[in-house]
C-alpha cells in the first residue's frame, strides 16, 4: 500500500467547491472536489451535475457553492448535456474541460444509457462518478452500485444481489482512460486525473464516496474507510487504457474485511455473509491480475499526462467528432 | 429563389440546416439527433449537411438529443432537433427542462398517433400533450408554410423578449412523406433573417454561474411569472418577425391564425395542421351554394392566442371544432383551450368533433357531415366521436 503525503498547496482565488456549501461532514464528495481541483492547476471546469447530493451542494438560488459554471442537468442527462456543451467549446476552440459530477444513481442506474451512448461515441468530457453506494439524496435507498449484504431504506433485510461492475462495463466501450480513485491516496487521485485531463475523449472516474449519514459512520473516519476499502481489496485502485490495457495502482496490503465493515452499521452481522463477500473480493483480483498480466499498461503511460495523450493517440482515438 | 419538389422531411431538414449554417460567425449549431417514423429523413439530412461550424450528435435515445440541445444551447449555439409520438413522450423532461432555463431550442413534431397499440399514422395528440410545457407551439398546414414557419419559430425562440423553446408541427405522412414544390430560401437570406443566436445566461468559465439549481417557492413562482410573461410577449415579436421575413423574402407566413370567411359566418369551424385544407374545399363550396360559414386556420397553440381567436370568429354563434387528439376523459384538447377562451360568450355553442383519430382520412364528406350536425343542433353536446375513414 502506498503512502499519502499530504502537501499543502497555495489555494487559488476561488475554490472548484467554496465553503458554505451543504455537504455533510465526511462526505467523500468534498474530499474528491478539492483534489480534483489541486489536480486541474487553477484550470476552470464546465461541470454538469444532475439532480443527486452534488446539486444540493450548490445551495439555494442565487448562491452558488461552485467556483465554477454549472448546468444542472436532469437525472439521466448528465452525460448528454456535457456532450452539447463539449461540441460547442470544441467548435469555438476552447480548450476548458467539460466534466459531469454524478452520483452511483446517476451514473449506474438511471443514467446508464447515457453514460453508455457518450463512451460509445467518445465524447470528449470528464465524467466523475462518487459513487456512495445508495440513493443519498433520497434518504439512502438501494442502487445497483450497493454491495451485497447493505442495509438500506429499501432492503432493510439486506441486499441480496451483487454490486455492479461500471468498471468493467465502461471498459467493455473502449473508452480511452478508466480510473478508480481512492481519496485516502491523494497523489494517485490526483495523477490520475491529470492523466484524465491530458486525454482527449471519454474519461471515466469513478471514486468510492464515503457517506456518513447513508453509511452510518463517524465522519472523522471517512478517509480511513476508504483505506480499509481499498486495504482489505473490496475497492480495486486501479486504471485502463482504451479498455484494454490494465495496471494496478494499489495492491490491497491484508487489512481485514472487518476493519471496513465493523465500522459502518449498513453492514448488519445479520445480513452479510463476510466469507462470501471475500471471495468475490478474491475472484476480482483474480480477474484484474489476470487482466494487468496479459493486457499491461505499456510503460509509455506510466508517465502520467504527457504520455496519457500519446496512449490515446496511437489506440486511434480522437476528439468526439 | 431557388424552388424545388421536396417532401416535407426534407424541406424542415433544410430549413433546420439554414437556419444552423446562419449562426455559422457566431457560435455555431449542434443538436442531439435520434430517429423515429415519420421524421427519420429529417435528422438523416442534418447528418448529411455540410456545417461551416455545427456538429449532429447521433445520440441514444431522444431523452438525450433534447438533453444535447440543452446543453449546445447552454454553450450558445443556436440548437435543434425533430421527434414525433413516443420520441417525444420519450423527450418530454428535458423539453419541460429546456423551457425552464429558458433556452430557444427548434424542435419538429412530426404529429404521429402516440402508441401502444402501434400506429405510425398522424395524430396531433403528441405535441398537444406538450401543451403545459414552457414552449411555443406552432402547427402549419403545408410545406411551404412549414419551412417559413421554421424560420419565424428560431427568430421568435431566439428574440430576448422570449427565450423560450419553440415546436413546429407538421403532419406525419401526409405532409412529411409527401412531395411539394417549395420556395427553399437561399442562405444569404437566411443569414440576413436570423441574427447570431445570443443565449445570454449561457455558460462562461470566466463567470461562474450555476443554472438550474435549487429555488424556494418565491423564485420559483418568480420564475414561472417570467415564463408567463415572456408568453405574453410573443404575438408583439411573431408580428414583428412576421413583418421581417415579409421584407427579405416577400411573402407573410401566417401568424397566430387566419380567420377565412368569417365576416358574415353564423358558423365557424375550427381545425389544425392539413385538416384545414380540406375544410377550405368544403367552406368554399359550402359558400358557393350562398351558405353563411367561415373557418380558422389555427396555427400558434402556445401561448394560446386567446384575444386573435375572439376576434377571428366575430359574430358568429356556432363553432364546431375538429380535434385530431383526445384526452381521455376530457375530449379534443384544441376544444378545451376554446371553450376557455369563450367564457364570457355563453351566447355562442361550441361543439367539439374528434376526427381522424389514428390517422384516419379527414375527408369533405366527413366535414360536410360535421357541417350539417352543427347546423342542427340547438345546443353543445359532449364530444362527438366521428367515424374514422377506413
Amino acid at each position: 500500500m502506498s503512502t499519502t503525503t499530504v502537501q499543502q498547496e497555495e489555494t487559488r482565488g476561488d475554490r472548484l467547491l467554496r465553503p458554505g456549501n451543504t455537504n455533510c461532514a465526511g462526505c467523500g464528495m468534498s474530499l474528491g472536489l478539492q483534489m480534483i481541483e489541486q489536480a486541474l492547476d487553477g484550470e476552470v471546469p464546465m461541470l454538469v451535475i444532475p439532480a443527486c447530493c452534488g446539486i444540493v451542494a450548490a445551495g439555494a438560488f442565487p448562491t452558488t457553492a461552485f467556483g465554477a459554471p454549472v448546468a444542472a442537468s436532469t437525472f439521466a442527462s448528465a452525460a448528454a448535456v456535457a456532450t452539447g456543451l463539449s461540441v460547442v467549446a470544441q467548435l469555438n476552440a476552447e480548450t476548458h474541460p467539460t466534466m459531469c459530477w454524478t452520483g452511483d444513481g446517476g451514473t449506474y442506474d438511471i443514467g446508464i444509457a447515457t453514460v453508455s451512448g457518450a463512451a460509445e461515441r467518445n465524447d470528449d468530457m470528464m465524467y466523475f462518478c462518487y459513487d456512495n453506494e445508495i440513493y443519498g439524496n433520497t434518504g439512502g435507498q438501494r442502487s445497483s452500485a450497493t454491495p451485497e449484504g447493505v442495509k438500506t431504506t429499501t432492503t432493510p433485510f439486506g441486499k441480496v444481489e451483487r454490486k455492479k461492475d461500471m468498471m468493467a462495463i465502461m471498459a467493455a466501450h473502449h473508452i480511452p482512460y478508466a480510473a478508480t480513485l481512492s481519496v485516502a491516496h491523494r497523489d494517485d487521485f490526483i495523477r490520475k486525473v491529470r492523466t484524465a485531463r491530458a486525454t482527449r475523449g471519454f474519461r471515466f472516474l469513478l471514486m468510492l464516496s464515503p457517506c456518513p449519514t447513508g453509511w452510518k459512520s463517524e465522519p472523522d473516519e471517512s478517509v480511513d474507510l476508504i483505506r480499509y476499502a481499498v486495504g482489505c481489496g473490496l475497492f480495486p485502485v486501479y486504471e485502463v487504457f482504451d479498455g484494454v490495457r490494465y495496471r494496478i495502482n494499489v495492491r490491497p496490503d491484508g487489512t481485514p474485511l472487518e476493519e471496513y465493515t465493523s465500522r459502518q452499521r449498513r453492514y448488519k452481522s445479520e445480513t452479510i455473509d463476510p466469507q462470501h463477500i471475500q471471495q468475490a473480493i478474491d475472484a476480482q483480483w483474480k480477474y484484474l491480475d489476470g487482466m494487468a498480466k496479459a493486457f499491461p499498461a505499456d510503460e509509455d503511460n506510466r508517465r502520467g499526462a504527457k504520455s496519457a495523450e500519446g496512449a490515446a493517440g496511437s489506440a486511434g482515438v480522437s476528439p468526439a467528432n | 429563389m431557388p424552388r424545388a419538389l421536396v417532401t416535407g422531411n426534407h424541406a424542415a431538414g433544410h430549413a433546420l440546416a439554414l437556419a444552423g449554417e446562419a449562426n455559422r460567425a457566431a457560435r455555431g449549431c449542434a443538436c442531439g439527433a435520434y430517429p423515429i417514423t415519420p421524421q427519420s429523413e429529417i435528422i438523416e439530412y442534418l447528418r448529411g449537411f455540410n456545417f461551416t461550424k455545427g456538429d449532429i450528435v447521433p445520440v441514444e435515445s431522444e431523452h438525450s438529443a433534447m438533453a444535447v440541445c440543452i446543453g449546445a444551447s447552454l454553450g450558445g449555439a443556436r440548437a435543434f432537433t425533430a421527434s414525433s409520438a413516443n420520441g417525444l413522450s420519450y423527450m418530454t423532461e428535458n423539453i419541460f427542462a429546456a423551457g425552464y432555463y429558458r433556452l430557444p431550442i427548434v424542435l419538429i413534431a412530426v404529429n404521429r398517433t402516440l402508441g401502444p397499440p402501434w400506429n405510425i399514422w398522424v395524430d396531433q395528440g403528441d405535441s398537444l400533450a406538450l401543451r403545459d410545457a414552457a414552449m411555443l407551439q406552432f402547427y402549419t398546414e403545408s410545406h411551404q408554410e412549414l419551412v417559413d414557419t421554421i424560420l419565424v419559430a428560431f427568430r421568435v425562440a431566439e428574440d430576448q423578449r422570449v427565450l423560450l423553446p419553440a415546436l413546429v408541427a407538421l403532419d406525419g405522412f401526409v405532409v412529411s412523406h409527401t412531395q411539394m414544390i417549395v420556395d427553399l430560401p437561399e442562405q444569404e437570406l437566411v443569414d440576413r433573417y436570423l441574427p447570431a443566436c445570443e443565449v445570454p445566461h449561457r455558460l462562461r468559465v470566466d463567470h461562474p454561474t450555476t443554472i438550474g439549481g435549487l429555488t424556494w417557492p418565491r423564485e420559483t413562482e418568480h420564475h414561472r411569472r417570467e415564463i408567463q410573461d415572456a408568453m405574453e410577449r410573443v404575438p408583439e415579436v411573431l408580428n414583428e418577425a412576421l413583418d421581417e421575413f415579409e421584407k427579405i423574402f416577400g411573402r407573410r407566413p401566417l401568424g397566430a391564425l387566419s380567420a377565412e370567411h368569417t365576416d358574415d359566418a353564423e358558423m365557424v369551424l375550427v381545425a389544425c395542421n392539413t385538416m384545414v385544407r380540406t375544410l377550405r374545399r368544403v367552406v368554399e363550396e359550402r359558400r358557393a351554394q350562398g351558405q353563411p360559414i367561415g373557418m380558422i386556420n389555427h396555427k400558434l397553440f402556445r401561448p394560446y392566442p386567446r384575444a386573435e381567436l375572439l376576434k377571428a370568429i366575430g359574430s358568429a354563434k356556432k363553432i364546431g371544432v375538429l380535434d385530431r387528439n383526445h384526452s381521455p376523459g376530457s375530449g379534443g384538447i384544441f376544444w378545451q383551450e376554446i371553450m376557455t377562451t369563450l367564457r364570457e360568450r355563453p351566447d355562442v355553442l361550441v361543439q367539439d368533433y374528434l376526427v381522424g383519430l389514428g390517422g384516419g382520412d379527414v375527408t369533405p364528406r366527413i366535414i360536410n357531415k360535421i357541417i350539417d350536425d352543427l347546423a342542427k343542433r340547438a345546443k353543445a353536446d359532449e364530444p362527438v366521436w366521428q367515424e374514422v375513414a377506413a
